[in-house]
């Protein structure tokens, strides 16, 4: 029992993390019912950038967010306005076409610039500092992760339900017409979206650098990784996509019990059963 | 002449190569309320939906306030003083009848409207303040839609099928609130399916047949033969 239990807490760490990929596609699928497949991209794009800041400045790679998260909610802002508005509509196909289109671009603009050799951000004694906690050990790194997972979500559950912000985010997803007819500039909403979004993705791409190695096609896996985590917990649910990170975290440590090879496996099937079973996902936000 | 607030002139428009109005012109001044009938497809909601800039018109076909404004989008419509009670109330789902309102009162002007106000002309919203919006009855969701344009503060109101599928005892509690809407100085297009009352209501009288204006005179003196003319056609 005791060594099962040690994957399990094992998992649930490995979960925050993918909460954090996740938040971002939650969120902007629940405001603009946009699906961004350059989403894993982004997140590497700015553990780029998270790189570039370090060896500027020297700073650590949390102290990097302080700059790290403003220039990607910028970029996340513009790229709204000025590309992904266009192809908001009826139609669900073009902003799958055009954020493949921008996968490609990131991965390949990365990979010019800084050729296929793996990066990592070096967070220091963080890494491997961990506590004991009846008998299992727990990273500090991780911990850390899966709090901040918990506070983006309890964030933006908290914007959503109580700020001037979060109705408009609300209303102009219910009916953007009525909400422009009221006064609401509808692309600068979606704009401030896409923003919140691209914070969240900055956080990933810092803690993901932090912990494991990163190159210019890390991108597509974190993608899927937070795919699953939004579709597990239901569409349109921030307390949902903590669950189907968790989940997800939990299956693919329990996965690799069995054989390494079988971790990233196990996450796809557990993935595969519960959308058998809950096609709608664990708590979908509309009946 | 007194202050013209709204004027149309020869406003046509329509969805894509579909025309559904031709020509209509009148002018609204300031302080009064329009009746506006006619038949299902005879043009009302778009003659509402092309003011309000959501379907395509030109820039000198419609002005408000004196300043032409077909090119306006409808954000800055709203912010203008321009606000509409949408056919079937289109409420927001995810949000309360008080998200509802308060949505409405920050992203409209500011003036005489207030949610204590408004809880005043509408009790029933106070009560039920905390409650999905939609899990309302159909009147007491007018009377959020209603509610909704209020707290905007708006010059004009464009009120489309106010009525439509409430029950009489219901209808009569949200006319009762006209004369308070009126009073505090807002002015109003009212498509109306109950013509008495929409002779009653306005000072002036609209009646529109596929696209074109076949009816404009004087609330008080128009005869029941003329609109039932106008309506029908011959």
């Amino acid at each position: 029992m005791a060594s099962l239990l040690d994957p399990i807490f094992q998992g649930l760490l490995l979960g925050g993390l993918y909460t954090i990929f996740a938040v971002g596609l939650s969120l902007i699928f629940g405001v603009m019912r946009l699906v961004n497949i350059a989403h894993g991209d982004f997140i590497v794009l700015a553990a780029y950038l998270a790189h570039m800041v370090l060896t500027l400045t020297g700073l650590h790679p949390l102290a990097a967010l302080v700059i790290v998260v403003p220039l990607m909610a910028g970029l996340g802002y513009v790229l709204q306005r000025h590309v992904l508005t266009r192809t908001i509509g009826d139609d669900i196909l073009p902003p799958l076409l055009v954020t493949f289109g921008m996968a490609v671009i990131v991965q390949n603009g990365l990979l010019t610039a800084f050729s296929t050799n793996a990066l990592r951000l070096p967070a220091g004694a963080i890494e491997t500092a961990s506590i004991g906690f009846g008998g299992i050990n727990l990273g500090v790194l991780p911990l850390l992760t899966l709090a901040v997972a918990v506070a983006l979500i309890a964030g933006l559950e908290f914007i959503f339900a109580r700020t001037r912000l979060g109705r408009a985010f609300r209303a102009t997803s219910d009916d953007p017409q009525m909400a422009t007819a009221m006064g609401v500039r509808t692309p600068h909403v979606f704009g401030l979206a896409m923003a919140l979004c691209f914070a969240t993705v900055a956080i990933a791409g810092v803690f993901l650098a932090m912990r494991s190695n990163f190159d210019p096609f890390s991108g597509p896996a974190r993608l899927l990784f937070g795919f699953e985590a939004v579709i597990i917990g239901g569409l349109g649910s921030f307390w949902g996509t903590l669950a189907g990170g968790l989940i997800l975290g939990v299956a693919q440590s329990l996965g690799a019990q069995i054989s390494p090879q079988v971790q990233v496996l196990a996450g796809h099937i557990v993935f595969f059963l519960i959308l058998a079973v809950r096609p709608r996902g664990l708590f979908p936000k509309t009946a | 002449m007194s202050d013209i607030l709204l004027s149309v002139d020869r406003l046509s428009s329509g969805y894509g190569d579909f025309q559904a109005l031709f020509d209509v012109s009148f002018d609204l001044p300031r302080g009064q309320v329009l009746g506006l009938v006619g038949a299902n497809g005879a043009g009302k909601t778009t003659l509402f939906r092309a003011i309000m800039g959501l379907l395509p018109r030109q820039e000198k076909m419609v002005a408000f306030k004196g300043a032409p404004i077909g090119n306006t989008p409808s954000d800055q419509l709203a912010k203008m003083g321009l606000a509409l009670v949408p056919e079937g109330r289109r409420l927001f789902r995810s949000l309360s009848v008080e998200e509802n309102l308060r949505f409405a009162a920050e992203h409209g002007r500011k003036g005489h409207w207030d949610l204590s106000r408004l809880y005043g002309l509408f009790p029933i919203l106070k009560e039920k303040r905390n409650l999905p919006a939609l899990s309302l009855s159909g009147g007491q969701q007018q009377m959020v839609a209603i509610g909704r344009a209020l707290l905007a503060n708006p010059d004009l109101i464009l009120f489309d099928e106010i009525s439509l599928g409430l029950a009489p005892v219901v209808i009569n509690d949200v006319y009762a609130a006209l004369p308070d809407i009126i009073g505090s100085g807002i002015s109003a297009v009212l498509v109306e399916q109950d013509i008495e009352r929409a002779r009653k209501s306005s000072q002036t009288l609209i009646c529109l047949r596929e696209g074109r204006k076949v009816l404009h005179a004087p609330s008080h003196s128009v005869s029941k033969h003329d609109i039932t003319a106008a309506y029908f056609g011959e």
